[in-house]
């Protein structure tokens, strides 16, 4: 046994690492996967009953709008981080004087929580007393701000909240990228009459295609896993016009008691996350070996 | 060759690009302080509310200062009104979250170290395949786990528990913590290994006594990070428990949302300050760390 | 008119004087060679004449229009860098076309120059490729294409074969010769390496601690070097440096090693004096270069001696013997044929037409 043991330590010392995992995350993918094709209510069933929920899931309005409120929050998260993100990069890469104190306040709604977040800017944007009413007392008598109450526009907060929280990181991850380069370019550029402007739209930002690639992952995965925030600010509401497919699979199982559907609608998020981890991670790997 | 350099050129280059460059730098301090009060704001808006009383709000609007500072909502945020059933408060949220995160950082970190050790430091093949295997964990929407996780949580007797929650965010901590030591490691020079296995030690002794002592970094970063996703966790937080036994996140986000009679947005924000601190303590102090953490767990991917 | 003239030039980086009032000039055609060891100044001095950093003190002059003020892009000079600096995602056409789209030349001017350039350089075949897809060798040819498209007055060069491997090192040195001389261009090269200098340059400027040392043809330096750090950077190996003093009796001058007794002193009575000093017991360092030591004598001046060789080193083509003179190491360089036994007197002649002599304390050439 101890000769066993000896021989084959580092698989051993793996072992509680890849048997949690495998446990913990395959294997409760694979039930959840499963599940989803019963016709199980409060408590799973293990008959297997088709396709049935998830055509009951893409029948349900609740979960289109869940997944059209997705799609709208992503694009518009995604271009807003990066292209703040890029600026905030570009600008902070000028030799700026408070850099490390301005970098410390683009960053640090990162430490936040999402609940915390929520919390902050529900308060500021409260119909009555928030923003709204700072307006009226600067002087716009019909100043009006009732995003958050409003269904129509409630989506678009939880898109201000989100971007305050997360533009840091793309700023971070581009001003990473940007002094990444060596300066020999940039000075062969400036002796070629290159301008700053050019310098940047030319040169440095094409340069910067993993840091783009990069990104686009991180924050789609964050959209997609969007839960926390949306608790906090808007509960889904006003009514169901800001819900979410990840507040949709929580509800489904747990107040509406449809474990099937949940893990219907679950199978989805997962899906769609893989749809983007997955050439991700292979590109990934492949510039890693070849390098 | 090309025709020489025209003197009368320079002189206007000379001044031209003085005035454009300092109008230039005026207008990027602009827009960078412009962007920084995006972001303070918040942070602003949610101290001085959480200073003054109810009447004051009402009166004045978001960035008004409050008359005098008031912690009568901080007291109440954090130790409640006094009136015993019903009355929701912070502090034992706080400490429960405490008790979690502890015990859960220190298991997913030291199982990352060991695994990331393994599998940078005794190769063998398909470990890449492992790699992979336990990097899938990081990306996982935990929506496809909540199930099965609560029931196995009930079976053991442990569901809205502490213990239940300190065992959930160890397990998926660990790809995270993988990831990092992983990459860590992999930059270390294998003849460190070699030369101590030559010497004639063992596998847990070059662990131990060799790489160890130079992870400070590493685990610096790692504490950090898992610090800051634990604490700051809802999800798991509001599906594995409630009442007694959850997290602060999820009191704070109750105490917001519940619908007493008169909303105290002062003791609300005062709540989320709170549950902010730490994390925000944590970053400041060690910010370097938190970037890195961001950075490399995202770059390295 | 000078094509390149720096005045009292002095660059400090916070406290640290990195370049102490450099004066230096070039003709048109000439291949000056910056050469010094990490740190001598001789990239920030490269740079300062590109407009690439700022002057503290001083002037810098292109056919003699003061041009210390004036942006890189208008001092028409063009540059190659250690890392060749390609824009990576740019293809090669790209690259080279870049500056003369700066600087909206016309489309027809700019075909013309290309072709050109990439037809003298062969890089014709590459127009297309991204410089990911090049060897170091081909990247080195588009950096230079593209420096040579501009046409300008001054060529700079910041070490642009340190990152090549030693072979591929030596054939682009001699390609770099060719097109200087083919182009008959100023050039301005910085360098680490004494070989490349010596080989490349016209003129050699050595620098250390921010100050010119020497400034003069590669004959010159290597022959009077006009100190001692001149004369044991350059040559491989360096010139020996013994120490000792100079012995004046009667009219007789000679230099006796330290602690060298009567039979040991070499005489030095047909040596070239720059300056007018009083000679007799001057402390001083005698040099002479390996090659200049001889086994057999070559001439009627050789000074014959006789030293104890301690150690033999077999480099191929020659091989290299470390004598002992009075406790002091002297290297001589010998045809590999010689048979050398060590540890055993040998008979040495001294070519006393290639000594130099160093006051000991000043550290110059005397």
């Amino acid at each position: 046994m101890l000769k066993f043991l000896e021989k084959n330590l580092p698989k051993v010392v793996l072992a509680p690492a890849v048997g949690l995992i495998s446990w913990f995350v395959y294997g409760f993918i694979l039930w959840t996967f499963y599940i989803s094709f019963t016709n199980s209510k409060i408590l799973p069933k293990y008959e297997l009953w088709g396709v049935g929920q998830y055509v009951k899931l893409w029948a349900s309005r609740k979960w289109l709008i869940a997944v059209d409120n997705l799609l709208i929050f992503t694009a518009l998260f995604l271009i807003i981080c990066i292209v703040l993100g890029i600026i905030l990069a570009i600008f902070l890469d000028q030799k700026i004087r408070a850099e490390g104190v301005l970098r410390t306040i683009y960053l640090y709604p990162m430490a936040l929580s999402f609940i915390v977040t929520g919390t902050a800017w529900k308060w500021i944007l409260n119909p009555s007393l928030g923003i709204q009413k700072m307006f009226i007392d600067w002087g716009f008598e019909n100043f009006t701000f009732d995003w958050l109450v409003n269904r129509e526009m409630a989506i678009y907060t939880i898109v201000i909240a989100g971007v305050w929280q997360s533009a840091g990181f793309v700023m971070a991850l581009f001003l990473a990228g940007l002094r990444s380069v060596e300066d020999e370019i940039v000075k062969a550029a400036k002796i070629d009459g290159a301008g700053l402007f050019t310098v940047y739209w030319k040169i440095l930002i094409p340069m910067m295609r993993p840091v783009f690639f990069t990104s686009f992952v991180i924050l789609v995965h964050i959209s997609i896993k969007s839960y926390d925030l949306v608790v906090a600010l808007t509960q889904g509401g006003p009514g169901i016009s800001t819900t979410m497919p990840a507040l949709y699979m929580t509800q489904t199982a747990f107040h509406k008691s449809q474990v099937g559907l949940s893990a219907a609608s679950a199978m989805m998020m997962f899906m769609a996350v893989a749809a983007v981890i997955i050439p991700y991670l292979y590109s990934e790997l492949r510039r890693e070996n070849a390098s | 060759m090309q025709a020489n350099i025209r003197a009368s050129s320079y002189k206007q280059l000379e001044q031209k690009s003085k005035l454009t460059n300092m109008f230039l730098r005026w207008f990027l301090y602009f827009v960078l302080i412009l962007f920084a009060s995006y972001f303070i704001f918040p942070l602003y808006v949610m101290v001085v509310t959480s200073l003054k009383t109810m009447p004051e709000i009402r009166q004045g609007n978001l960035i008004t200062w409050p008359s005098q500072l008031n912690f009568k909502p901080w007291a109440v945020a954090w130790g409640g009104r006094g009136y015993g059933a019903g009355d929701t408060f912070l502090r034992p949220y706080f400490w429960n979250s405490i008790k979690m995160v502890v015990p859960a950082v220190f298991f997913s970190t030291f199982i990352g170290a060991m695994t990331g050790y393994v599998l940078t430091k005794w190769r063998f093949k398909g470990d890449q395949w492992v790699f992979l295997f336990l990097l899938f964990g990081c990306f996982i929407p935990f929506q496809a786990i909540l199930l099965p996780m609560a029931r196995t949580l009930g079976v053991l007797g442990i569901s809205n528990s502490i213990l239940g929650l300190v065992v959930v965010h160890s397990v998926y901590g660990i790809p995270f913590t993988t990831l990092f030591f992983r990459n860590y490691y992999v930059s270390i020079p294998t003849e460190l290994v070699k030369a101590a296995r030559i010497d004639g030690a063992g596998f847990f002794k070059i662990f131990f006594k060799i790489l160890l002592p130079i992870s400070a970094p590493i685990i610096v970063v790692t504490v950090i990070w898992q610090f800051t996703q634990i604490w700051n966790d809802f999800l798991f937080g509001s599906t594995f428990s409630f009442g007694e036994a959850a997290p602060i996140q999820v009191a704070l986000n109750n105490m917001v949302l519940s619908s007493t009679s008169v909303k105290e947005y002062n003791v609300d924000m005062a709540s989320a300050i709170i549950a902010g601190i730490p994390t925000l303590i944590v970053y400041v102090l060690a910010g370097k760390y938190f970037i890195r953490g961001l950075t490399s767990g995202a770059v390295k991917g | 008119m000078k094509t390149l003239k720096i005045e009292d030039l002095s660059k400090n980086f916070g406290t640290t004087e990195v370049l102490k009032k450099i004066n230096l000039e070039i003709d048109e055609g000439n291949f000056l060679v910056l050469l010094g060891p990490s740190g001598c100044g001789k990239s920030t001095l490269l740079n300062i004449i590109a407009g690439l950093e700022t002057i503290n003190e001083g002037n810098v002059y292109i056919d003699d229009y003061n041009v210390s003020k004036v942006e890189p892009k208008d001092r028409n000079i063009a540059m190659v860098f250690q890392s060749y600096a390609l824009y990576p995602s740019m293809n090669v056409k790209e690259n080279i076309t870049f500056g003369l789209k700066q600087a909206k030349t016309s489309k027809e001017k700019i075909e013309e120059q290309l072709k050109k350039v990439s037809s003298f350089l062969k890089v014709d075949e590459l127009l297309n490729r991204k410089p990911s897809q090049l060897s170091g060798g081909q990247r080195q040819r588009v950096a230079i294409g593209r420096a040579l498209v501009r046409e300008p007055r001054i060529f700079l060069f910041d070490e642009p074969l340190s990152n090549l491997d030693a072979k591929l090192r030596v054939e682009m040195r001699r390609e770099i010769k060719k097109l200087h001389q083919t182009l008959k261009t100023t050039v301005v090269y910085v360098t680490h390496d004494q070989t490349e200098a010596m080989s490349l340059g016209t003129k050699i400027a050595i620098m250390n601690h921010g100050v010119i040392q020497q400034n003069d043809t590669p004959e010159i330096i290597y022959n009077k070097p006009s100190n001692t750090f001149v004369a044991d950077f350059i040559g491989s190996p360096s010139m020996n440096l013994i120490k000792g003093n100079i012995i004046k009796k009667s009219d007789q001058l000679s230099f006796a090693g330290e602690g060298a007794s009567n039979g040991f002193q070499i005489p030095i009575n047909n040596y070239n004096f720059e300056k007018k000093i009083e000679l007799d017991s001057k402390e001083v360092y005698f040099g002479i270069r390996p090659e200049h030591i001889h086994y057999k004598k070559s001439n009627e001046e050789d000074f014959e001696i006789k030293l104890k060789a301690d150690l033999s080193e077999y480099i191929g083509h020659e091989q290299i013997i470390t004598l002992n003179y009075y406790n002091q190491e002297v290297l001589a360089k010998f045809p590999s044929t010689t048979k050398i036994e060590i540890n055993k007197e040998i008979k040495l002649y001294f070519d006393l037409s290639q000594i130099s002599l160093f006051d000991k304390n000043s550290k110059e050439r005397i």
